[in-house]
């Protein structure tokens, strides 16, 4: 199947309350395939088609305010839309699931695929010091498998968590085994895992979820909380694949789509005796700087392969601090390179003389 | 005779709400949040819910409403708050979700999520307090301010040439088939206080039984912004206010579907 398909099923599978969403190419096949599978009616959960993306993750933000797993779906420029709500459930630690299948841009861009959205997730992305937990699928079955994955890291930890997909993952199709079916949590596991949810105050105090405070002293102290968390975070929550590096002199860092390209292209390149190898990083944010730099110490030099004009190659030159050349490659607006394109690059661009 | 001995149960003709938190109002002398805030506590009090109550609160002067009622909040982004209700209802049917939204919110910067969280006939009350103008951020011209009517932002009045014309939100509301019950009320007498409360209560009894979405617009005083006393605010609101905003109800109707 394809993987917006593989995505709404593995929604409905791993315990989903809600999906809030709005269409837009090239993901539209997620809320289509939840209004199929009609899941209101075996599973109990709520699909609402709403009326733009900002109300949307709004309605993601009412449904983790009161404990439950939702989600919403977009492509890039509805996700640059929803950027408010996603500050104010990082702010009043909500979580929430939005999946974004990214589209070249910028603006309204083309309804090709792109991963020019990193800089955006990997950010922040809207206003205040936070991250958002980022997942980069490279497959259908990622996609399928992320799914439960992303919900358990958005409750873990209260808040909102990316799958940052493209309009290539989301469109083609390949094998999947799905997740089997896992039911949604009851009322008295929501109130057991999630005591401070705004789902009424039978048997406690009142929770009152809010971003604001007047006290700038009381705001201090909340963003040096949330920076503990994301520190808690990059410790514990980097996930990345390693792919022909034991002997590798030379390193592509690679995510998504474009890591597939990358698989390919090094496949070509082994086959002439040129030891090359991948990091692929699964989560954008936290990023895997220190398995990088670790690498890095015994490469000649790194190629950040990425379908966009360069935006991880900062994050691989952050962790990299001189230590080898690191050079980009990418293409724009839609446009996907081919593996042989990466490979003359390989040759004509990585492995010279610097 | 001691306050003890004068305060018991037999002679008791009024208490203030249990779910009013004993803490100091933010709001200025006249202004009609408070009383609106009472009878909200009041009604969940009486109808035995609130244990299982969302309220949702907006950006304005009510962004602090949290701090007053002692039930679950959950504090909207600026305008979307009906977004935030909509799920919160689909998600937990039996529990009584209400948001409490001023004109800026409601009728301006969430326009969009006001009619068709209405037009889908989403289950919740909206409590809308419209004083004509922002009061929060220093009394500018708001989507509902009077022709004429000087806030910092027309200081020389509203000309509809510059601003165009004030906004009937709930009229609008009412032309939408997911609302059952839209009516505008105001808090300024105590008959006027007692009609508030029993309109706020059918509210919440639609919200508890899915008949629609329910609207209370409540005309209301901010007479900071406005620049006069309580009681001039008063009266202003009834001879101008009222003359383009009337009170009663606008529509009560089961919805179809």
């Amino acid at each position: 199947m394809k993987g917006n398909e593989a995505i709404a099923h593995a929604a409905i599978r791993c315990g989903c309350d809600g999906f809030f969403g709005y269409p837009i190419t090239p993901q539209s096949e997620i809320l289509e395939t939840l209004a199929l599978e009609k899941p209101w009616e075996t599973t109990g959960m709520v699909v609402v088609q709403a009326e733009s993306e900002l109300a949307s993750i709004n309605m993601v933000y009412g449904g983790g305010a009161v404990g439950k797993r939702v989600m919403t779906s977009s492509s890039s420029p509805g996700v640059a839309l929803m950027q408010e709500g996603i500050t104010y459930m990082s702010g009043a630690e909500i979580p929430g699931v939005i999946v974004n299948v990214q589209r070249g841009g910028p603006g309204l861009g083309t309804i090709q695929p792109s991963q020019s959205d990193y800089y955006q997730s990997t950010r922040g992305g809207g206003n205040g010091d936070y991250n958002v937990i980022v997942l980069a699928p490279a497959s259908v079955q990622e996609m399928a498998d992320f799914m439960d994955l992303a919900f358990t890291l958005a409750f873990r930890y209260r808040m909102p968590t990316m799958i940052l997909s493209d309009g290539v993952i989301g469109q083609m199709m390949e094998k999947v085994v799905l997740p089997p079916y896992k039911p949604r949590r009851t009322e008295e596991e929501i109130r057991r895992e999630c005591p401070w949810a705004a789902n009424g105050c039978k048997g406690r105090k009142n929770n009152v979820l809010t971003s604001l405070s007047l006290d700038p002293a009381w705001m201090e102290r909340h963003n040096q909380h949330l920076q503990e968390k994301f520190r808690t975070i990059r410790e514990n929550e980097v996930r990345y694949e390693e792919y022909l590096t034991e002997d590798a002199e030379y390193l592509i860092v690679s995510f998504g789509s474009a890591a597939r390209i990358a698989q390919k292209a090094i496949e070509i390149c082994r086959q002439e005796g040129l030891r090359i190898g991948m990091l692929r990083p699964i989560t954008l944010w936290p990023f895997p700087a220190h398995q990088i730099q670790a690498l890095s110490e015994r490469m000649k030099a790194i190629l950040c392969l990425e379908i966009n004009a360069g935006q991880m190659v900062d994050d691989v030159r952050l962790s990299v601090m001189g230590r080898c050349p690191v050079i980009h490659y990418g293409r724009m607006g839609g446009m996907v390179p081919t593996p042989e394109e990466v490979v003359e690059v390989i040759k004509n661009k990585l492995t010279v003389k610097f | 005779m001691t306050r003890e001995e004068i305060i018991q149960p037999s002679n008791l003709v009024y208490h203030k709400p249990t779910l009013m938190n004993d803490v100091p109002m933010h709001y200025c002398p006249g202004c009609s949040h408070g009383v609106v805030h009472k009878l909200i506590a009041e009604v969940v009090e009486e109808m035995g819910l609130a244990d299982r109550t969302t309220g949702i609160c907006p950006v304005g002067c009510a962004v602090f409403a949290c701090n007053y009622i002692d039930i679950d909040w959950i504090e909207a982004a600026h305008g979307r708050a009906p977004a935030v209700a909509c799920a919160a209802k689909r998600l937990n049917p039996d529990h009584l979700v209400f948001t409490y939204q001023g004109d800026g919110d409601f009728a301006c910067i969430g326009t969009a999520e006001t009619i068709h969280s209405l037009n889908r006939g989403d289950d919740i009350a909206v409590i809308f307090i419209n004083n004509a103008i922002y009061g929060m951020t220093g009394g500018q011209m708001a989507p509902t301010t009077l022709m004429g009517m000087k806030t910092s932002t027309c200081p020389y009045g509203r000309q509809a040439d510059l601003h165009g014309f004030p906004l009937k939100i709930t009229e609008i509301a009412a032309t939408l088939n997911g609302t059952c019950y839209v009516t505008r009320q105001a808090v300024h007498t105590v008959a006027a206080i007692n009609r508030t409360k029993r309109a706020i209560r059918q509210a919440f009894q639609n919200c508890m039984e899915h008949r629609g979405a329910s609207l209370v617009e409540v005309v209301s005083t901010c007479s900071s912004g406005w620049k006069k006393t309580p009681v001039e605010a008063n009266n202003w609101m009834e001879e101008e206010m009222f003359a383009n905003y009337p009170l009663g109800d606008i529509k009560k109707k089961d919805i179809e579907r």
